[in-house]
């Protein structure tokens, strides 16, 4: 498994590559530049500005100047942020996205799974239709209008918690953005779940778990979650890496300084480092989690083997 | 005859379905007794399977079962799922067709086998695991120590059909239900697995329903067989009797389309002309009247009564005879 592992982490970096070309040269595409302002800069300025972080370079040889510095794992200085570097940035925002997302995807896995499992138990019931119905909604409804709808509810007219900013990591503060993180997620995960498990309780493994005459706790928990979790694994690997690095829309919403707000920040200033630099840690997590997830898969099923 | 152990009184399952309702099993009435073996045999669809899904409460969703089944003079039929889970898996067990899809696949056979033991007897895991091993000896699974703690997918179809047979054995059931256990498995491993189920019979005294579409499984192995077609029984009797004396026109093209030993090599089977009945749109007589030789008018009109003839057999036919 240990040689799987490393095997599939050496695999990544061609991956890598690839996403950080793409990723340099489509910013660069972009009109203007980290030190186009609305305020003129003197041109002489602006020009020692661009030879201090290598613009007037040709763009190929400040492409590789870029992955050298990386692969020392250097992601370079901001251009907007004076005196920050790229990768200070990105780990004073990391522990913000990571502790909301981790707990926004815990709650999601829990209460999805939950939510999910119930509903195919009772297939076709009024709960399944209520469950079900929630489920559409929650994916239907972009995080852009529930954040500010939990906002004006909860927030502004019944004043039950504060409507946005950080307040320096309070628990009161976290709760609207975490719902809102998480409710899509539930929703996604319940409607996985559901459908699996009904698929599950059909197989024919249950029907005998139930002809042994096992209480039916013990057949939905020990025979029937663990296959009917497979497909939710599946999608939590890429659900989490996105959840934990920031969800761009809500940081911005609630005012959370983490790595959404960066990335959103960095590529409205042409802040090219620090886009490129959450691109990459970005992609990192994305080829982490994924490994993760088929690590999981053998834990689960034991017919996976790793060869 | 020694009192029956399971008694199935005017049995009728039904099924919704969008296209309308399904008669898998209509009016079927049968006995089974300690220690006997009663093979059921028909085509698929011809309702024997459901017979026994619905004795266990083990019908798909959109399924209903009507009438009664005593099991040990215990209503099964309606029972509430904790009551039922006491006698299933316990004193009444079944085995299914296929052994590949019939175990679960995430779960080691040691856990599959040792959970009925802690379930139904209340014994601790080291208690079960011992009873476990010996009754994976006892359906000779070489080397069962070992291969305890293995998967199913390590195991192959005949072993795993095996292992199926000692779980459901553990609890030492009166009645053991055998749904086709020999159709997924080769030639060479069905003989092996009947040669077992004969064994355990003869050594347990275990009573067996054992469901087949296929005489020959049955010639070697029950007492009684019941033949099944359109959801009813079209006749039942003593093993040897039906076969040298079928009554049912049925049972006869059956046996006819069956090869034998005996008959003369390069002989043509016959075949049932026609197909099995549609279950949405049953006839308001005889199922078999479309496809039968001996047909007349009465039969399109009204079912034929399941009427006994002579000693132990019964046959559903108004032109029943030897």
């Amino acid at each position: 498994m240990l040689t799987y592992a490393i095997k599939r982490l050496f695999g990544a970096i061609p991956t890598l590559l690839i996403l950080v070309t793409i990723a340099f040269f489509l910013i660069r595409l972009a009109p203007g530049g980290p030190f186009d302002d609305e305020r003129e800069i003197p041109a002489e300025i602006k020009a020692n500005l661009e030879r201090v972080y290598h613009l007037d370079e040709p763009l190929i040889q400040q492409f590789g100047r870029y992955v050298l510095a990386l692969a020392q794992g250097d992601f370079g200085p901001s251009f907007k942020y004076k005196d920050y570097t790229v990768t200070e940035l990105i780990w004073g925002g990391f522990p913000v996205s990571l502790r909301i997302g981790g707990i926004a995807i815990l709650l999601a896995i829990a209460i999805g799974a939950g939510l999910g499992t119930l509903a195919a138990l009772r297939q076709n019931s009024r709960l399944d239709y209520t469950v079900m119905g929630f489920a559409m909604t929650g994916i239907a409804i972009p995080n852009f209008v529930m954040a500010p709808l939990l906002t004006l509810v909860l927030g502004v007219h019944l004043k039950l918690l504060p409507a946005g900013g950080w307040g320096g990591g309070a628990v009161r503060n976290m709760i609207l953005p975490i719902v809102a993180l998480a409710l899509p997620h539930i929703a996604y995960i319940s409607r996985l779940m559901r459908g699996s498990m009904v698929e599950v309780l059909r197989s024919n493994y249950i029907r005998t778990a139930r002809a042994k005459g096992l209480p039916e706790r013990l057949t939905i928990l020990r025979h029937a979650l663990r296959a009917a979790l497979l497909p939710v694994v599946s999608y939590l690997g890429p659900a989490t890496a996105g959840i934990i690095t920031g969800s761009v829309v809500i940081e911005q919403i609630f005012g959370i300084p983490g790595i959404g707000r960066y990335f959103v920040q960095g590529a409205l200033n042409r802040d090219y480092t620090l886009v490129l630099g959450v691109v990459v840690f970005y992609g990192v997590l994305i080829v982490l989690f994924n490994l993760l997830v088929d690590l999981l898969y053998g834990l689960l099923d034991p017919k996976v083997r790793y060869d | 005859m020694p009192d029956p152990i399971l008694t199935v009184t005017d049995l009728n399952v039904r099924f919704a379905t969008p296209e309308g309702e399904v008669r898998a099993v209509t009016d079927v009435s049968f006995s089974v007794h300690a220690g006997e073996t009663l093979g059921v045999v028909g085509e698929s669809g011809s309702g024997k399977t459901q017979i026994f899904l619905a004795v266990m409460g083990l019908l798909a969703s959109n399924g209903r079962a009507a009438g009664s089944a005593r099991f040990r003079g215990q209503e099964l039929l309606g029972l509430r799922r904790t009551e039922l889970n006491r006698v299933r898996g316990g004193d009444m067990a079944m085995v299914f067709q296929d052994p590949m899809t019939s175990l679960n696949p995430y779960l080691r056979v040691s856990r599959q086998m040792t959970e009925v033991l802690v379930v139904h007897k209340g014994m601790s895991e080291a208690d079960a695991r011992k009873r476990a091993v010996a009754m994976l000896e006892r359906v000779h699974i070489p080397d069962a120590r070992r291969r305890f703690d293995l998967y199913p997918h390590e195991f192959s179809g005949g072993m795993r059909q095996r292992v199926m047979i000692a779980m459901a054995l553990l609890c030492q059931p009166d009645l053991l239900i055998a749904d086709e256990p020999t159709t997924a498995l080769d030639v060479t491993v069905q003989a092996q697995i009947l040669d077992l189920l004969a064994e355990i019979r003869r050594d347990l005294g275990t009573a067996v329903v054992l469901i087949t579409h296929d005489f020959g499984v049955i010639a070697g192995l029950a007492d009684r067989v019941m033949v099944m077609y359109g959801g009813r029984i079209a006749e039942e009797g003593p093993v040897l009797d039906m076969f040298d004396r079928p009554c049912h026109p049925y049972t006869r093209g059956l046996l006819a389309s069956m090869p034998r030993g005996d008959a003369a090599a390069g002989g043509e089977l016959a075949a049932i002309k026609g197909q099995p009945p549609n279950l949405q749109r049953l006839p308001p007589g005889c199922p078999f009247a479309p496809r039968c030789p001996l047909v007349i008018e009465r039969c399109r009109l009204a079912m034929p009564p399941l009427d006994p003839l002579g000693a132990n057999r019964r046959a559903a036919c108004y032109r029943a005879g030897p």
